[in-house]
């Protein structure tokens, strides 16, 4: 009971929390494989394309417009960290935090606007 | 959680029983969702009966369905990275798992009780992405690729008008903490009249739509199921899934659509408490007890009917197209969830 802080206690039922979603699908997964067949064939553990033996790799790289929406994703993400504190203490900060916040967010919504006028928005 | 026990509970003891309400709080609002929506109301929806054989008015069906996939054969493709093919499901399960550990469910019944609670559960909600990127990209199958690709572009798409219309909430309460935004809720008035309390459904309207927008795209449920879409990706990342493993995927699927609709009702609706002045109350110290039992009970009521809502637009509405779903993201909500933001804020500081 003693030397461990309840902050840090609630984060350990998280640990407990995520060991047991590991013990749930791990005990269901060995009831099953006491019932469960097993027959592996090559035509069964073939790739599966719609009833077409697969063609080339399964793997491949992906187009670039992903790497766009994550960059935009991680700059606006950042700016979220930064508001939550600022909301939770709105109250004390009054106009000053108020103003201080629009110019920040003004400054990050330019960004969003460029990004628009650039036309990266787009999925094509 | 133990206090209404009015014993002491050692703390391996809690912890065992916070751990089984966990599990409790995952499974069952994931077999009443299937059961209830996808079973029976899709099946009313669309004219016909749903199941009937297993029990009265298929009520067992579930039994049935988990004793078939136990007995169905675990396929891993050859060419899969097979480690990381079985890791994948189990960790959708954990990011459920750490969901609902946040979940405020009385005064006293909680599983965790963090100061940033809200901000916990926004952070761990977006690994059940890694689950999915991995499930996608170890199948090595093509559909599978482009299925975990659109799931990854739209969840982080998505990710954001959910955060920025729960900053709305938080401005509002002035806590990130769970259970004092129920309080907040429920011990405020409307213009003096505090009968209802102050339910932010009223005040952050806004934020509310977009955030159930969000949710059903987080949730990639119908018309944001471009992920899996049968039709033509056959069901993405889970096309080379077969028995239990799939299972697993679809448990996690409709527990996080529970979990999510919980984590709607104490944003919005006021979460497991009755408006306080009711009873008098002032604060959570002057809660009955009895709410700790009561308060479980509204929060699975309020979570089936956010869950009927999710279900019934997934149920009627066509799916949109990969380029719609990031322009309606980026270019309409985000826009949105700032200006409701900018608002909120502004009435804070004035009022």
């Amino acid at each position: 009971m003693s030397g461990v802080s309840d902050f840090l206690r609630s984060y350990l039922t998280v640990g407990w929390f995520g060991i047991a979603a590991v013990a749930l699908a791990g005990l269901l997964l060995w009831v099953s494989s006491l019932v469960r067949p097993s027959r592996p064939g090559h035509e069964k553990l073939l790739t599966y394309e719609s009833g077409v033996d697969p063609v080339g790799e399964g793997w491949s790289q992906s187009q670039v417009r992903y790497y766009i929406f994550a960059l935009l994703f991680v700059v606006f993400d950042v700016e979220v960290v930064f508001i939550f504190p600022w909301a939770t203490q709105l109250e004390r900060y009054g106009t000053f935090g108020l103003v201080e916040m629009g110019v920040f967010v003004f400054v990050l919504l330019l960004g969003l606007v460029y990004a628009w006028r650039k036309g990266v928005l787009r999925w094509v | 959680m133990m206090s209404m026990f009015a014993v002491e509970v050692p703390y391996w003891g809690q912890s065992l029983l916070r751990v089984l309400g966990g599990i409790v709080a995952v499974l069952l609002p994931a077999g009443t969702i299937v059961y209830v929506f996808l079973f029976k109301m899709m099946s009313f929806m669309q004219s016909r009966l749903g199941p009937m054989e297993a029990g009265p008015y298929g009520s067992l069906q579930l039994v049935a369905e988990v004793g078939k996939w136990l007995q169905k054969e675990d396929i891993i493709p050859e060419r899969a990275d097979a480690r990381i093919f079985k890791m994948a499901p189990i960790v959708v399960l954990v990011s459920t798992f750490l969901l609902v550990a946040v979940v405020p469910f009385g005064p006293d019944a909680w599983f965790t009780n963090f100061e940033v609670g809200i901000f916990y559960a926004l952070a761990v909600s977006s690994l059940s992405v890694l689950g999915i990127l991995m499930a996608g990209w170890a199948s090595a199958n093509k559909y599978s690729l482009l299925g975990g690709l659109r799931a990854a572009g739209q969840l982080i798409a998505y990710e954001l008008p959910m955060v920025l219309a729960v900053i709305g909430v938080v401005i509002q309460a002035g806590t990130m903490n769970l259970q004092q935004i129920v309080v907040a809720q429920n011990s405020g008035s409307i213009f003096g009249f505090d009968g209802l309390g102050n339910p932010y459904i009223f005040t952050q309207f806004v934020g509310f739509v977009v955030f159930m927008i969000a949710i059903q795209a987080e949730l990639t449920q119908a018309p944001f199921d471009m992920p899996i879409a049968e039709s033509e990706l056959v069901s993405g990342y889970m096309t080379e899934y077969s028995g239990f493993r799939f299972l697993i995927f679809f448990i996690g699927e409709f527990a996080t659509a529970g979990v999510f609709s919980l984590l709607t009702s104490v944003l919005f609706l006021g979460g497991w408490g009755v408006p306080f002045a009711w009873f008098g109350w002032t604060d959570v110290d002057s809660v009955a007890n009895w709410m700790n039992v009561v308060g479980p009970v509204i929060m699975i009521t309020k979570m089936m009917l956010i869950a009927f809502i999710i279900m019934w637009v997934r149920f009627s509405s066509p799916r949109f197209r990969e380029d719609q779903l990031q322009r309606f993201a980026w270019k309409v909500l985000i826009p949105v969830s700032l200006g409701n933001i900018a608002l909120t804020s502004i009435f804070k500081v004035v009022m």
